[in-house]
This record gives structure tokens, sequence and C-alpha cells, in this order.
């Protein structure tokens, strides 16, 4: 299962010439390259789709370059970063209006960053756990549909869901470092 | 202090990576196949003038014609090549 490589075997098998494998690469850090389009730099729809397809590009040419494997996580942030910071730039000089003011906010990045490590912690959990909890969160369905698809009774979707949060929070307080302070 | 992971914080952050949206994930998912197919239609267009003619002339009709199919990455990296 190429989903269970770590980040280093991947990029390797993706230099390497692996289709499969570089679907699985694209895979891994879609929703990452976009949560940091849309969430951290609230691009518009189309220049995030802009921005999105040239990290892959640039992603896939340049794998080469990358010095250290097992980091490819934090190029590609890098490179999303840059390349969002880019397409602003042009906005504005192709738009100037008040809308195009940009702050970027640590909080934003801290909070996507967050996210990644609970989505690595949510893979740990079983398929049907990943499968209800992404539909519910991440996809915003109803219990209704959930129920309609994964064929399940309707009124264990709630229970099945504080089951995979419970879970999860096990996961992640086994993997918490003590160093982390809390935000609560 | 550790961090105290309760389901208010657990479901913020699961709704922030949210799935993107399928055609660009497709779409770079292609990139290998569509770079082996840029590379040879750059290289034939560079060897036969009468090709990169048409290409110059009516580039997605030129790709059609000769069997390629002219997708957005392509057309793209293509007409900034040749335009």
């Amino acid at each position: 299962m190429l989903e269970a490589l770590t980040d280093a075997e991947l990029v390797q098998r993706c230099r390497a010439g692996d289709s499969e494998a570089w679907n699985t690469l694209v895979e891994r850090f879609s929703r990452y390259v976009y949560a940091i389009c849309v969430k951290g730099f609230r691009l518009r729809e189309e220049d995030a789709e802009d921005v999105f397809q040239d990290v892959f590009t640039r992603v896939y040419t340049h794998l080469d370059k990358l010095r250290d494997d097992a980091a490819v996580r934090p190029w590609i942030a890098q490179l999303t970063r840059r390349l969002c910071l880019d397409s602003i730039a042009r906005s504005s000089k192709e738009q100037p209006a008040p809308e195009q003011d940009f702050e970027e906010s640590s909080d934003d990045f801290a909070e996507i960053e967050d996210a990644f490590a609970v989505r690595e912690a949510v893979t740990t959990l079983g398929e049907a756990c990943q499968e209800i909890l992404d539909r519910f969160f991440a996809q915003d369905q109803s219990y209704r549909t959930i129920s309609a698809e994964l064929d399940l009774p309707a009124g264990t979707i709630a229970s099945r869901i504080a089951r995979c949060l419970r879970k999860l929070r096990e996961e992640l307080e086994g993997r918490s470092e003590p160093s982390r302070e809390s935000r609560e | 202090m550790s961090r105290i992971y309760n389901e208010e914080w657990l479901g913020q952050r699961l709704r922030i990576l949210r799935p993107a949206p399928q055609g660009w994930v497709r779409a770079a998912q292609e990139l290998p196949s569509a770079r082996r197919s840029l590379d040879e239609i750059v290289a034939r267009a560079e060897a036969d003038l009468e090709f990169r003619t048409a290409l110059i002339a009516d580039l997605e009709a030129a790709l059609q014609g000769e069997g390629y199919e002219p997708k957005p990455q392509i057309v793209g990296e293509l007409r900034r090549r040749f335009s």
C-alpha cells in the first residue's frame, strides 16, 4: 500500500518515475496545499487553482533538487506560500482595490499544521473512522447522507463519530510532546 | 503542559483540510503523462517546421489533428513556448 509509505519513501518512488507514487503524493498533500491557499492566504478560487497546479508542477519538475526527502512537506509548504504571495502581488498590480489587503495570520498557518498532524493521526484509526470523520467534518455531510452512503443506521452516526473522536484523542495524547503548550 | 484535545478542538482541525476540487487533483496527478506528451510535442515541433507552423496557427486543432489530447496544462505550456 503506497499510502503507508513515509514521505521520504514516496519521494524516492516518484523520483524513480512511479506514477502511482506520484498519484499518492498528490493525494497526500492536495488538501494541505489547498488549505494554505484558501485558508492561509484566502485566495480566490481561480487564483488558488493556478497556485495549486503551479505547486505540483514545480514539485514534479524539481523533485531531484530536494536535499532531504523527508522534508517534502515543509518544502511544499514553503513553495505554496511563495506562490500564494506572488499571486497576491500580481492581483494587486492588476486590480488595486481595498479588498486586496492581505494580512498573513500565523494562527491560520499553525492551525493548518495542527490539522495535518490530526489527519495523520486519523490514518491510524482504521478505515471506518477515517471515512466517517472525513465525511462529517471535512466534507460537511449530514448524518442522513452518511447513513445512506455508508449504509449505516442513522441513529448510530453520532455515537460512531463520538467513539472515533475518543480514539483520535487517545492517539494524539499518546503522541503529544510534553513541551507543547496547551491552547485551551 | 500537554495540549488538551477536546472534541471542539479536534472538530475544528478536522474541518480545515477539506478536499481540493477533484478536477484540480486529477490534473496534478496527470502531470507526469502531460510532461511526457509535452516533451514529445516540443521535440516534434523543433524538428518539423510544418507541425510547428500548424501549432502557431491553431494550437488546439494541430494537437487534435496529431492525436494529442489538448489538456489545459499542455496547451498552456505550449502557448507560452510558441506564441
